[in-house]
């Protein structure tokens, strides 16, 4: 029996609250995601997704709804929890790979883990561990500038993993990647998926990589439209 | 996240951009360099200048005799000049006496001297200029007289009038041609118009400074016994001054304790009182009046650790934007407002904590360099040091707050869609 990791009722955000030029982008999302699906958010830009990617990541907060991600009440946390939840609970993976320059592939894979008080030794074990995962175990002391754009993208994964998550969170992850690398980085995610039971919401514009996953949502206008399940 | 983490954090974007970091260093170094070279110089300035005084004597309480003024004595002293003591006003050996016993141990000597005049010493075709002086034994103890040969003059020649001296050893070479072996010579000295033979005693070295080295005609002192001065000097029996070596913790109460003794003497004399002064005090009033100085300047300078420290505000704002998008990545990861805020603030001290030790660095070699310019042994101050570490990490903590709190503040999306 697989658990709730999220539950979203009627979120609603709106920018410009009390102002003459208020403007509603989500207008009311339910959406629930269980341990180990593998969800593809699609839709059109300025339908509202990246809002939503904000608000499943706790980078933002609804302005009205509830929002339990992984038993925590995301709605009424305060900045200090929020922060905690996006160190704990979710594994981002940006288009632009997002790595932290002049800083090396094994620093960059420990700096969550940094955040979360991990020892120095346990986290040096782990970012190695993660890094021969994606495939980068001959490249960690690289620097960022020294990485092409596939080998940038696996290290934000093993990154993104590495506090071990409840999601994680893919926005675009090809998006800035040939077809080759971009189904490397695909493949990482379904190893991800099958053999390490992660949880996986990958937002993507495109209907192709959201064939890969096993249910599809797909909005339009601030509203969920249809969820097609595989 | 630990302090050795953000260091290293801040070493490394220091060390990403060495040009910046460096000319904004500078102006930590500048100020922090100014402020330890101005307080090492003027530190050395009157450390040598106490010492100097010190060895003539920092225990020497001058006592003195002063006209005590009127509530119109300042214009009387404009208008009749300065009146001369009579016999009765002058401090008496009695007064001394009890003086001695009335302080005891606290009183290791008393000096006595009267200056008579200034003449010319003749042996023959040889001559020498004199000061001719007459003191008691403890003079050679507070003047710090050193002999050469023979001795200084006795109190118990003060029990009569013997013409006996006690002469440097320039005059003696100007006399004898040498400064040995002249114990029992004799010279003439002219004093009032009359031809007076005296004998040598004893010999003590000059005491040769630069300014007086550089005349032909050094006057020196010639020591006779006060008694003989006296004499020849148709001067009262008493004394103007007397110096009083003192042998206690706090020099500057045994003056104003003495001051009260002997102004006790003079309650019922109209004209005058007694004044006490130790070179202990001048030396006080000279090392605060340093200080005041050296801090007056000091001040100057720290206005430009005050312009140090706004660049370093200028240069963490510039970096905070130049890298707001790691910002924005950095709290997508998880950290927490307090860790941002936490790494501009030690990347800001560390700039701050180098650039003062190269500026204490930079400092005491302008101080050393100042006051070996200016003839001084450099004395350098660890507290001064200390405190400018101290003080220049605070100037990081003060100008590198605003900049990390508004990196903290930043709003994760904006700072991630930042370009």
């Amino acid at each position: 029996m697989s658990q709730k990791i999220i539950e979203m009722r009627n979120i609603k955000k709106s920018y410009f609250v009390g102002k003459p030029n208020e403007l509603e982008i989500l207008h009311g999302i339910d959406l629930d995601i269980y341990t180990n699906d593998f969800v593809a958010i699609v839709g059109e830009s300025g339908s509202g997704k990246s809002t939503l990617m904000n608000i499943i990541g706790a980078l933002d907060t609804p302005t009205e709804g509830s929002y339990i991600l992984d038993g925590v009440d995301v709605l009424h946390a305060s900045n200090k929890q929020l922060a905690n939840i996006r160190n704990k609970k979710v594994g981002f993976v940006f288009q632009n790979f997002n790595l932290i320059s002049r800083t090396s592939a094994l620093k960059n894979v420990e700096l969550p883990m940094l955040y979360a008080k991990v020892s120095s030794a346990k986290r040096h074990d782990r970012a190695k561990e993660l890094l021969t995962l994606v495939g980068m175990e001959g490249r960690m002391k690289h620097m960022p500038n020294e990485l092409s754009g596939g080998q940038k993208q696996r290290v934000a994964i093993a990154r993104a993993i590495s506090n071990n998550p409840a999601i994680l969170l893919a926005d675009e992850p090809t998006g800035a990647l040939d077809s080759e690398n971009s189904r490397v980085v695909m493949d990482i995610f379904h190893d991800l998926h099958d053999n390490y039971g992660m949880t996986i919401v990958l937002i993507t514009h495109s209907q192709q990589l959201a064939k890969e996953a096993q249910k599809v949502i797909t909005i339009s206008d601030g509203k969920i439209v249809n969820i097609e399940s595989r | 996240m630990a302090i050795i983490d953000n260091i290293k954090l801040a070493l490394s974007s220091l060390t990403a951009n060495k040009m910046r970091t460096l000319l904004t260093m500078l102006g930590i170094i500048i100020g922090i360099g100014s402020v330890i070279g101005i307080v090492t110089v003027g530190d050395s300035l009157s450390g040598s200048l106490t010492d100097e005084l010190t060895s003539f004597g920092a225990n020497t309480i001058t006592v003195s005799l002063s006209e005590k003024s009127s509530s119109d004595g300042g214009e009387n002293m404009f208008l009749f000049g300065p009146s001369q003591p009579k016999e009765e006003d002058l401090i008496s050996d009695t007064m001394i006496d009890e003086l001695k016993v009335a302080f005891g141990d606290q009183i290791e000597n008393i000096g006595l001297s009267e200056s008579l005049t200034s003449s010319s010493a003749n042996n023959g075709e040889n001559s020498a200029n004199i000061m001719i002086t007459g003191v008691n034994q403890g003079i050679q103890e507070i003047d710090g007289i050193k002999l050469i040969s023979g001795r200084f003059i006795k109190d118990n020649d003060l029990n009569d009038t013997k013409n006996i001296c006690v002469i440097s050893d320039l005059a003696a070479e100007s006399l004898f041609g040498t400064a040995f072996n002249i114990i029992g010579n004799t010279f003439d000295v002219t004093i009032n118009g009359i031809k007076q033979t005296f004998y040598v005693v004893g010999v003590y070295e000059y005491d040769n400074d630069i300014v007086a080295s550089l005349s032909d005609d050094i006057s020196t002192t010639m020591y006779i016994p006060l008694s003989t001065a006296k004499l020849y000097g148709n001067s009262y029996d008493g004394y103007q001054s007397l110096s009083v070596l003192g042998n206690a913790s706090d020099i500057n109460q045994l003056a104003d304790d003495i001051q009260k003794f002997m102004a006790s003497y003079y309650t019922h004399n109209n004209s005058y009182t007694i004044e006490t002064s130790s070179l202990q005090s001048v030396i006080d009033t000279m090392t605060s009046m340093m200080s005041t100085v050296t801090i007056a300047i000091g001040a100057i300078a720290a206005i430009s650790l005050l312009v140090g420290g706004i660049g370093v505000m200028n240069i963490m704002l510039v970096s905070i934007t130049e890298r707001t998008r790691e910002i924005g990545v950095r709290k997508a990861l998880g950290a927490t407002e307090n860790t941002i805020k936490m790494q501009f603030i030690i990347e800001s001290m560390v700039i701050c904590l180098i650039g003062g030790i190269l500026g204490i660095i930079v400092g005491l070699l302008i101080g050393w360099a100042g006051a070996n310019l200016l003839g001084y042994s450099a004395r350098p101050s660890i507290s001064t040091c200390v405190i400018s570490v101290l003080f220049s990490m605070s100037i990081g903590i003060f100008f590198g707050f605003y900049p990390a709190s508004k990196a903290a503040k930043l709003d994760p999306i904006e700072a991630l869609r930042y370009e």
